[in-house]
């Protein structure tokens, strides 16, 4: 840029004004994720009474171990695991073939399915249609209620679609044609292996939205044994109702150390965002740039 | 969309640029050409079926169930064999003491929202955009992308935690400094408050990404042009960064305003409790609590239809005020 002319004084006021902004908003989006983290690995009494305000006081990990004691949170991190696993590689199967053949111009009708798909965006049946037919189909307290429903977002599908169309180059599928190359294997062998960066954006989003949602959950599944780590996490931090084997922990190796049972409650509930936050909070700095990438893909058309 | 512009290329020239080997198709030989276009990519076909499926099953099955609003649903008699009763249920809804409250909650959040939500990721986008790249910006854009991240279940805790009467460090921090703490989420008049101020810290980072794509496509010619006669960094930002990203925030506003009756409802329905009730309930979380708590479905569903349609027409006339300027969805 151009930095030969100097700068003005009400320029410098200006930046400084900026960077005084910006450091604000860091304070405030930083300290309660900081805030968090040391609650978790404090003593209960000095967090509940405000003496730990930043850095942990009277360190402890019993939070962690009721955490890790506690059979009801293991089963929904197994659960949410698996449906994460599993949601994100039927998202991937359906996305990306689809999202390629919307972005090729030689594909006839494709006007069209993107209308088609377009409507739903902007409306749809509402909540108990869908709910009739998920369970006509016969998927109620099954783990296929929480990934079917959610097969493909219209927004991953555009941006999926924004990618080929402006990295393949058509000069590439027309000699692919020529030497006799299928869609098929131009797609397999060809632009799969060109499209690292998509799969990676593609599986990212969706993998978040399966790792975090709870609503599908909360309507679809009546079997507490098949809940995942959201749904468990709601009934700790949101009903504040601890999972009966937390209360056995506590009575039976802990029951000196911790002195109320609203005690071990605040203790548990540091923990428990932390450990199931950390495997989101702890990739994304890395695939930070991945993530941004994805969105800035979608708003370069659409 | 504006997406899908150069899909509206005519057939011949579509025609000619995929085949090039082929000769210029005869003309009254259009048929053919139509199944040789279709069988030419036939596998294209089989790449989007699970997509087209997916949206036939679980989005346009459920307009279908949508004629349930007009009807007496019985389960056992199915949706097509369940008699119709007209408008009833609309009568019902529109007649209840409940319905201007919700209307106002649903109204209200979004628009509290909107005024504080939205104007806040551009802000924040344009003092990025005068910060050198370096350690400081990278490190301000990580620190407030990642509670983006943050599940909503998780949100809600913290709220919960961080408010609480007894042990929440903001209730804390605000004695500490002499202010008198209302029971925030037993008030209700502080619940949207709560919501929206929870909402901003959640996503005021991550929305600035989209402003931060645009203002990468600002001439700088138009900025030397600028420090050349004299023009002030704040009014660089203002007369040229600003108008740059216009048409970003006009669609983005749109998307907002036409989204206006589905505020999210999953967040309020964490939060909710009897005592902020009479201003936490929105038609959303009304449409949940009678559908699949209480089970009448069919009103249910007209409350839901209700809203699905205010938000259509939302929709359109803003799209439409928006034509004038130029800067539409389609």
């Amino acid at each position: 840029m151009v930095s030969a002319i100097k700068e003005s004084r009400g320029d410098k006021v200006f930046l400084v004004l900026v960077y005084l902004f910006l450091s604000a908003a860091l304070l405030v989006v930083l300290y309660p994720l900081l805030y968090m983290i040391s609650a978790s690995i404090s003593t209960p009494k000095f967090v509940n009474s405000g003496e730990m305000w930043l850095w942990p006081k009277g360190l402890t990990l019993d939070g962690y171990r009721l955490v890790f004691d506690n059979a009801k949170i293991w089963t929904g991190y197994g659960n949410t695991i698996l449906y994460t696993a599993i949601g994100t590689l039927i998202n991937l199967a359906i996305t990306l073939p689809a999202a390629y053949a919307l972005s090729r111009s030689d594909f006839y009708g494709r006007n069209l399915f993107m209308i088609l798909i377009l409507i739903t965006m902007f409306f749809n049946g509402g909540l108990v249609p869908l709910y009739l037919v998920v369970k006509d189909l016969g998927l109620i307290n099954s783990m296929w209620a929480l990934i079917l429903p959610v097969s493909v977002t219209v927004w991953n599908l555009i941006v999926a679609r924004t990618f080929f169309q402006s990295t393949i180059p058509r000069e590439l599928q027309e000699a692919a044609h020529i030497d006799g190359c299928t869609n098929l294997r131009l797609f397999v062998r060809i632009v799969l292996p060109l499209s690292a960066p998509i799969i990676a954006v593609m599986a990212l989003f969706y993998g978040v939205m399966h790792w975090n949602s709870y609503f599908t959950a909360l309507i679809y599944l009546n079997d507490e044994s098949k809940y995942p780590l959201q749904m468990v996490l709601r009934q700790i931090l949101v009903l504040q109702q601890m999972g009966s084997e937390t209360n056995e922990a506590l009575s039976s190796d802990m029951a000196a150390a911790a002195a109320s049972k609203a005690e071990v409650a605040s203790l548990v509930k540091y923990a428990v965002i932390i450990v199931s936050t950390l495997p989101v909070i702890a990739v994304y700095p890395f695939l930070q740039r991945y993530f941004v990438q994805g969105v800035m893909i979608g708003s370069v058309k659409g | 969309m504006k997406a899908s512009v150069p899909a509206q290329a005519s057939p011949e020239s579509a025609t000619t640029r995929s085949h090039p080997k082929r000769n210029s198709p005869q003309p009254g030989r259009k048929r053919n050409q139509w199944r040789r276009r279709i069988m030419h990519n036939w596998e294209l076909y089989l790449f989007i079926a699970p997509c087209l499926l997916y949206f036939f099953v679980f989005h346009y099955l459920p307009m279908y169930g949508i004629q349930i609003a007009f009807k007496n649903f019985l389960p056992t008699k199915g949706i097509t064999g369940s008699e119709w009763i007209g408008f009833d249920h609309f009568e019902r809804f529109f007649n209840s003491y409940y319905f201007w409250d919700l209307l106002w909650n649903t109204f209200s959040i979004s628009l509290y929202e909107l005024a504080v939500g939205f104007p806040l990721p551009i802000i924040l986008a344009l003092a990025f955009n005068e910060v050198k790249d370096g350690l400081f910006k990278r490190g301000v854009q990580t620190v407030t992308y990642a509670p983006h991240f943050i599940s909503l279940v998780v949100m809600a805790g913290m709220i919960i935690t961080f408010l609480s009467p007894s042990s929440g460090i903001l209730i804390r921090m605000l004695e500490g400094i002499g202010i008198d703490t209302p029971a925030f989420l037993e008030d209700p008049r502080w619940f949207k408050t709560v919501y929206v101020v929870s909402g901003v810290w959640q996503s005021t980072g991550w929305g600035t990404i989209i402003y931060l794509a645009a203002l990468a496509g600002v001439d700088p010619q138009l900025h030397e042009a600028a420090i050349v006669d004299g023009a002030s960094r704040l009014r660089r930002v203002l007369h040229i960064n600003l108008p740059t990203i216009v048409p970003t925030i006009s669609i983005l506003l749109i998307l907002n305003v036409g989204n206006m009756l589905s505020v999210g409802y999953e967040k309020i329905l964490l939060l909710q409790n009897s005592l902020n009730m009479e201003s936490s309930d929105v038609i959303a979380t009304f449409v949940y609590r009678t559908g699949l708590v209480n089970n009448q479905l069919s009103f249910s569903t007209a409350v839901g239809l209700f809203n699905s349609v205010i938000n259509a027409i939302l929709l359109v006339t803003l799209n439409r005020i928006a034509k004038r300027t130029g800067n539409s969805l389609w």
